[in-house]
């Protein structure tokens, strides 16, 4: 097991600096950096002075190490359009994202897995049927028409939620959560279901298909023909059976989640990483886009190693360890 | 214990209604085995299915009763039905491997349907039993290795496991779906013995299913021939086997290739009156060009169509850590073996043993870490280094064991036989190539339109046919057939052999044949290879081998192997000559 763990992580750091190097491309390739910082009075020799203070006259090779190592120490440089550093930004914009992705997968999941468990059981039921169709239009509607109904609905025709924002927040520490405030929780609502619509009905869809495989095997027959109860047939020995699919395709669409928050997040104008990314694009802000861009591979990175970690835990095929 | 009468089991579809099962009754006594024998679709497991409840959709018992004990199963409120099951009725399914839950432990699962059944027993208690039970079965260690996953077992172990699963709730009944088919003949006559000593001590009653006369003629004390859903005979089984009434019946005695002597040819029973197949013209032309061929090339001075020396093949193991590689894993060590020219070789060998291996070796499919092949005296160049032109890759041609799996499911069986005498530019027209492989269709027996149609239409005899077609049409001298017939029924398997039999006399093919079935070896081979754990065992000639092998170990595979000798005194089993009625095909 830890062998195994130690070259996922050396593997992981290849990536990373795979990241590392497309992020840092954008500083040679997205427009003059410095042209961008100064206005057009500036003399030439200041842009000159600039450009050797910034570094930019080092070889490339030099540049790039430069740029890892204040990754790696945590400097992720100065907004150009802010002045602000980049760190504290998005540190600030984190935990808004990270709220929404988290309680998004936590809808998707909580109605997702039962409802493919059911739909699974009762193939012909016309609630399975009603699941399915439902689920056809949840993935077919693009996510911003759906906010924007939501929107309709909700908030102007119904009045009931709020429109955008985070509504009001608390801070513990660095963190702001609007997760124990009843207000936070209600401006949470729609993006939330925006935002994991997708996922849910991916994982109904994947759920109810792997479970329909489960049924038909052997050790499940072998389960009915020993008489076990059908409540822990179905969610102990055959649920069981599908997580391993499940939490793959489960986990990777989270780090998207997490990544392409964006279009939900403009929709609704929720503070978080993808307005940050949307706001620093127009701005051709190339230091946010590019730790936005290192930060969005290493969640990636971090949640295929929590994947393979979960496999283990889940499947006794996988942590080999010795004949019984 | 056990009744059931008249039991019709009907599936609904949109073409009309299939009745699986028509009119069957049976009856079980407690500490007696009833055996269900028949080949696929004979409906045993819908039998055994419909015993148990778990008919699959939209399987339906249209009429008949099954009665255990007083209770009339079919009268049984569902949720009643399912706390019969397990409670009263337990099943053993065909595979271990897939027939307990992976993720759970094995006393997890013990545990689990113990105290489904006696919520009352407590944990303690439930464990206790399960421990016993688990080396009442043979697994020693009982009380540790528990502890273990499935896949931690060997599969005769796994199948141990899955019986004390079925008793554990002590059943008054076990239904056995082909409860030996998955395991190696050592283990299965150990498992076989298993279950005839707890049916004898519980006084248990057991539905055995099973394709395999040669089971049921060692364990079953009664024993219920099944046909196309209906019964064809009943009875004590040393009465039906040894004197068998129906015709069926003894041409399915005939068909089962016996270990004490050796065929000619199978004896193929005409059943129904269907009529013998008529060898159609073309196949005529399939052997004159054939036959051509052998003419045009002249004998090749080696007397040995293939020889390996000191073969071995070796796979990496798991590896160990970070940077230390596991111990290799050898598959094939150091065999040394000759098939003479125009004759067969027999390969035998549990799973395991490395047989498949060497076979794919030869067909340059496995990169050996050793030794040396040679194909008419010639070098073989081992695996990677062997050029797709290479003239061996076409006069090296291989059956493989699952006809389901190899042939192409997306191309036309006309297609898949041109092939190779396109590959191997045998036939550069187009038009030839297409009478050629109609004419081979012949030659193997089928008919000639079969080239329009899909491997998914044929049956799996049809399809070995279709295999065998294809690799001779690579106009090969040497046959590599890995467990040709064993996916096959009794009755196809002996259609196949004799079409081997009959391809490899008229065409002087040497082949390679390799079977885990001693019984199936000795109707093909002339010379017998023994192999275990990779290495070679034992080497000689067939008679001689059967009449006395040397090696302890093929002792042992000789004694284990299920044999119909005990009932060879009872009378006649083959069938009268009128009935052969000269059916054999081609």
């Amino acid at each position: 097991m830890i062998p195994f763990v130690a070259r996922r992580l050396v593997q992981s750091l290849f990536v990373m600096l795979a990241v590392a190097a497309l992020a840092f491309a954008l500083f040679r390739f997205v427009g003059d950096p410095v042209s961008q910082m100064t206005g057009v009075e500036t003399a030439p020799e200041d842009m000159e002075r600039l450009r050797v203070e910034l570094g930019l006259t080092d070889p490339v090779p030099v540049q790039f190490a430069r740029f890892v190592g204040d990754l790696v120490t945590l400097d992720f440089g100065y907004s150009y359009r802010t002045r602000q550093p980049v760190g504290a930004m998005i540190a600030e914009r984190i935990p808004a994202t990270l709220e929404l992705g988290f309680v998004a997968l936590l809808i998707s999941l909580v109605v997702g897995v039962p409802g493919g468990v059911y739909a699974a059981l009762k193939p012909r039921s016309p609630a399975t049927q009603a699941l399915l169709i439902g689920t056809l239009i949840g993935v077919s509607v693009p996510t911003f028409v759906i906010g924007i109904l939501l929107i309709f609905l909700f908030g102007v025709q119904l009045g009931w939620l709020p429109t955008f924002g985070r509504g009001s927040t608390v801070e513990i520490g660095p963190w702001r959560t609007s997760l124990l405030t009843v207000d936070g929780w209600r401006a949470l609502i729609l993006p939330a279901i925006t935002l994991g619509l997708y996922q849910l009905t991916l994982t109904l869809r994947l759920v109810r298909a792997e479970m329909m495989e489960v049924m038909r095997t052997d050790h499940i027959r072998f389960a009915l023909a020993r008489g076990l109860p059908l409540t822990s047939i179905h969610y102990r020995h055959a649920l069981g059976n599908t997580l391993v699919p499940v939490v793959t395709i489960v986990a990777l669409q989270f780090g998207g989640v997490i990544a392409f928050s964006i279009v939900t997040e403009s929709v609704f104008q929720w503070p978080g990483l993808g307005l940050l990314f949307l706001e620093s694009i127009r701005f051709v802000d190339i230091p946010v886009m590019a730790v936005y861009l290192v930060l969005i591979g290493f969640v990636f990175v971090a949640i295929n190693l929590l994947v393979d970690l979960l496999y283990a835990a889940i499947d006794p095929r996988i942590r080999v360890t010795g004949a019984a | 214990m056990l009744a059931v009468e008249g039991l019709t089991v009907e599936f609904p579809g949109r073409r009309g209604v299939l009745r699986a099962v028509e009119d069957v009754g049976l009856s079980v006594a407690p500490g007696e085995i009833h055996g269900l024998v028949g080949e696929s679709g004979a409906g045993k497991s819908t039998i055994a299915a419909a015993i148990t409840g778990l008919l699959p959709e939209p399987g339906r018992v249209a009429a008949g009763a099954i009665r255990l004990g007083e209770t009339d199963l079919l009268a049984l409120p569902p949720a009643a039905r399912h706390a019969a099951r397990g409670k009263r009725i337990s099943m053993i399914f065909q595979d271990p491997q897939t027939s307990l839950n992976p993720l759970m432990t094995i006393e997890a699962q013990l545990v689990e349907t113990i105290l489904a059944h006696e919520p009352d027993l407590g944990d303690r208690a439930a464990r206790a039993r399960a421990a016993a039970l688990l080396a009442e079965t043979g697994i020693r260690d009982a009380e540790r290795r528990m502890a273990a996953y499935p896949h931690q077992f060997s599969g005769g172990m796994r199948q141990r496991v899955a019986i004390a699963l079925a008793l554990c709730t002590r059943p008054e009944l076990v239904v056995a779906d082909e409860p030996t088919t998955a395991l190696d003949v050592a283990v299965q006559s150990q498992v076989l013995a298993l279950i005839r000593r707890l049916v004898d001590e519980r006084g248990l009653g057991m539905v055995l299913i099973t394709h395999d006369i040669g089971v049921i003629a060692q364990v079953t004390d009664r024993v219920t021939v099944l046909r196309h859903g209906r019964v064809v005979e009943a009875g004590p089984t040393g009465a039906v086997l040894g004197r068998p009434q129906a015709a069926y019946t003894r041409s399915l005695m005939a068909s089962v290739p016996r270990l004490e002597r050796r065929l000619d040819r199978f004896p193929l029973v005409a059943i129904d009156g269907a009529p013998a197949i008529v060898r159609p013209d073309a196949a005529d032309a399939a052997e004159r060009w054939l036959r051509a061929h052998r003419d045009a090339t002249a004998a090749p001075p080696a007397a040995e169509a293939l020889a390996v020396e000191g073969l071995r093949v070796a796979f990496d193991g798991p590896r160990r850590g970070l940077f230390r590689k596991g111990e290799p894993i050898r598959a094939v060590t150091d065999v040394s073996l000759a098939l003479p020219r125009g004759s067969v070789l027999g390969l035998v060998g549990e799973s395991g043993s490395g047989k498949s291996t060497l076979a794919k070796a030869i067909m340059g499919l496995v990169q050996p870490t050793g030794g040396t092949m040679r194909h008419d005296g010639a070098m073989l160049p081992p695996g990677r280094s062997r050029p797709r032109s290479h003239p061996a890759r076409r006069a090296i041609q291989m059956v493989f064991q699952d006809p389901y799996s190899s042939l192409n499911a997306r191309r036309r069986i006309g297609a898949i036989l041109a092939e190779p005498l396109a590959l191997y530019r045998i036939e550069p027209d187009a038009e030839a190539r297409d009478r050629l492989a109609r004419a081979m269709l012949a030659l193997v027996g089928l008919p000639e339109d079969a080239a329009e149609r899909y491997p998914h239409q044929f049956s799996g005899g049809q399809r070995q046919r279709i295999a065998i077609a294809r690799a001779l049409l690579a106009r090969p001298d040497v046959l590599v057939c890995d467990e040709p017939t064993s996916a096959l029924d009794v009755s196809i398997q002996a259609q196949v052999l004799n079409l081997l039999k009959d391809l490899q006399e008229r065409f002087a093919l040497s082949i390679l044949f390799i079977s885990h079935d001693l019984a199936v070896v000795r109707q093909m081979a002339d010379r017998i290879a023994v192999m275990k754990d990779g290495r070679l065992v034992e080497a000689g000639e067939s008679e001689a081998f059967f009449a006395g092998p040397r090696a302890e170990y093929s002792r042992t595979l000789l004694a284990l192997t299920p044999s119909l000798a005990l009932l060879e005194g009872a009378a006649a089993a083959a069938p009268s000559p009128a009935e052969t009625a000269a059916v054999r095909e081609m």
